[in-house]
């Protein structure tokens, strides 16, 4: 077994999901059959190559630091689910 | 037989217009009547912008009428909905994104509004973009025009079907690891991923950073080159978007196919799970070309069968990075009930994500989470390296690689839904060139002997999408497969 039903809730910890029982027996399930046959990877000798995390060639864009129009606070908080003044809300983090 | 308005091309349309025999209103107004009388059965969009359209075409027309028209101008076209459209709802075929309407237009938009083409509404997508049948939408599935028990591809399946029902003179889609080629060859239109950089992503709503792509999806060669030259080039706000000059794509429209090397990848052929109808088809087509002046190569890829194991490590890992913004805060859906924040993320985000979304939140933060690291990003990172050198290598003997788009024809809905790994491998030829950052193309070559579209795929080496548009011209000019519309019946 690849993945055990444990890790599959420690991942949904770490990325933030929430699953009912029914559905981690199924994502274990899915992940182990996913995961076994991805093992394929691990035939390939890949001593010395270096990883590819982009596909273009690309150094850094610089451009100089002017400053310029950016989106107005009023339009960044029209999609937000609870906004205050000029702020996101959410729910109480510290208790007090 | 004369062809309806909304039958009608890009560059069909435009020479009408610029006559004035046609206006954009009446194309338009055309295009809505095929919409009404297909739409409930095809289901091709999310949503639809008729008001504003109208409003566009006219003014459109007004623009003509003072002799300024553009080779886009007064065109209906149709948007992936995860495409940013200022004041239109842009959803990514999700519940998080249900209600989300973007302040500012993606650039490639304000090309097509510089134009002044109109825009007929959002269309269907696997959620976030993620899947091959366009069934992960949290609003439904897309039918295939061709057989409407039968999925259009995905994820810019409803892009496809729109196009090939006529519900929209052209479109454009988004790929990721085939998105729009798979797609463009499950409904027989012609759909174009150009190389990585070549049109800016600003305003993508992003999956997975390093392979994304926007690209058309058309009629056919000579909509794709127009539109190509108006989605190109640099743009200040996305740093990938390469500064390189946007040739005249129609240029490249050249009826034969002289001089042109063609490499055939022996791991695409006789595979197993491939249609032998499909190998056949692409098999007729390459023929075609030979005739018209092109030569045939053998070549090898030798690390193709890593290319899917390699892809759904990679692009879940970026994904679940880049899908981590949803957590009801900045914008999009939030769970209702009063809860503590750790609650409002996990609830949140379990009740506005569909199942191959967390399925793949989950398999990309296990491949980056501590242990695990090495022995899965980093492994099919140095695999990446491996595809992009076989392809480094096959182009020093080929100008263009020709294979299928995909390994069969459309499949029926439903059959793939509950096996994600069968569903991955409908990307085992068109996820390569995302990898090693490749521009390719699907055109029709073929339908099956139950009357379903098949898709050749050319692929070529960065930025050279002239070519590939100078072999699928060809191809297209000596066959009469983009001429064959579903029936729709």
């Amino acid at each position: 077994m690849k993945i055990t039903k444990h890790d599959v809730e420690h991942v949904a910890r770490l990325a933030r999901l929430r699953f009912s029982e029914d559905q981690l027996d199924l994502f274990t399930d899915q992940l182990n059959t996913i995961l076994t046959d991805f093992d394929k990877l691990q035939q390939l000798d890949t001593t010395g190559v270096e990883p590819s995390t982009h596909a273009a060639n690309l150094s850094n864009a610089f451009r100089d630091d002017q400053i310029r129009p950016s989106l107005a606070g009023e339009e960044a908080l029209k999609n937000a689910p609870a906004h205050e003044r000029s702020c996101f809300k959410v729910p109480r983090i510290i208790e007090g | 037989m004369t062809k309806a308005l909304s039958q009608m091309t890009i560059h069909e349309l435009h020479e009408l217009l610029k006559k004035r025999a046609v206006s954009s209103r009446e194309i338009t107004q055309a295009v809505y009547q095929r919409i009404d009388a297909v739409e409930p059965r095809v289901h091709a969009y999310i949503t639809l912008t008729r008001e504003t359209a109208l409003k566009q075409a006219a003014a459109a027309d007004e623009k003509t009428k003072q002799g300024t028209i553009q080779p886009l101008t007064g065109i209906p076209l149709a948007i992936k909905d995860l495409l940013c459209t200022a004041g239109i709802r842009t959803t990514c075929g999700s519940k998080i994104l249900e209600q989300f309407i973007p302040p500012y237009n993606a650039t490639v938009i304000s090309r097509l509004k510089e134009q002044r083409a109109v825009l007929v509404g959002k269309t269907n997508m696997d959620e976030f973009a993620m899947g091959s049948s366009t069934e992960t939408s949290y609003f439904g599935p897309t039918a295939n025009p061709w057989d409407l028990e039968r999925v259009p591809g995905g994820s810019s399946g409803g892009s496809a079907a729109a196009v090939a029902a006529d519900e929209c003179i052209a479109a454009l889609g988004t790929d990721t690891g085939g998105s729009i080629r798979q797609p463009a060859a499950c409904c027989g239109i012609v759909g174009m991923k150009p190389t990585y950089g070549r049109v800016s992503r600003f305003g993508l709503i992003a999956f997975a950073s390093s392979l994304d792509q926007i690209g058309p999806m058309t009629k056919d060669v000579t909509d794709t080159a127009l539109l190509m030259n108006y989605i190109s080039g640099h743009d200040p706000r996305d740093s990938t978007a390469v500064n390189r000059e946007v040739p005249d794509y129609t240029r490249a429209l050249i009826p034969d196919a002289k001089g042109l090397r063609l490499g055939v990848p022996r791991e695409y052929f006789g595979a197993s799970g491939i249609d032998p109808e499909v190998e056949k088809a692409v098999w007729e087509a390459l023929r075609i070309l030979e005739r018209q002046g092109a030569t045939l190569t053998e070549i090898t890829l030798p690390h193709t069968e890593y290319a899917v194991a390699a892809y759904y490590l990679i692009a879940p890992a970026e994904a679940s990075s880049n899908l981590a913004r949803y957590d009801g805060v900045k914008y999009g859906y939030r769970h209702p009930k009063e809860t503590d924040l750790r609650d409002m993320y996990e609830i949140t985000r379990a009740e506005g994500f569909g199942a191959e979304v967390k399925r793949r939140i989950m398999l990309g933060t296990y491949a980056l989470s501590a242990g695990y690291y090495d022995a899965y990003y980093r492994k099919a990172s140095q695999v990446r390296t491996l595809i992009r050198q076989d392809f480094e290598e096959a182009f020093k003997a080929c100008d263009l690689i020709v294979t299928p788009t995909a390994p069969t024809p459309p499949f029926r809905q439903g059959e793939k839904l509950n096996n994600p790994l069968q569903m991955y491998l409908s990307d085992i030829f068109t996820i390569p060139a995302n990898l090693a950052g490749l521009p390719g193309i699907s055109i029709p070559c073929g339908l099956s002997s139950r009357g379903l579209p098949i898709g050749l795929q050319i692929i070529g080496n960065l930025f050279e999408e002239e070519k590939i548009i100078h072999g699928a011209y060809c191809l297209e000019q000596n066959s009469d497969w983009h001429l064959t519309k579903p029936s729709l019946a």
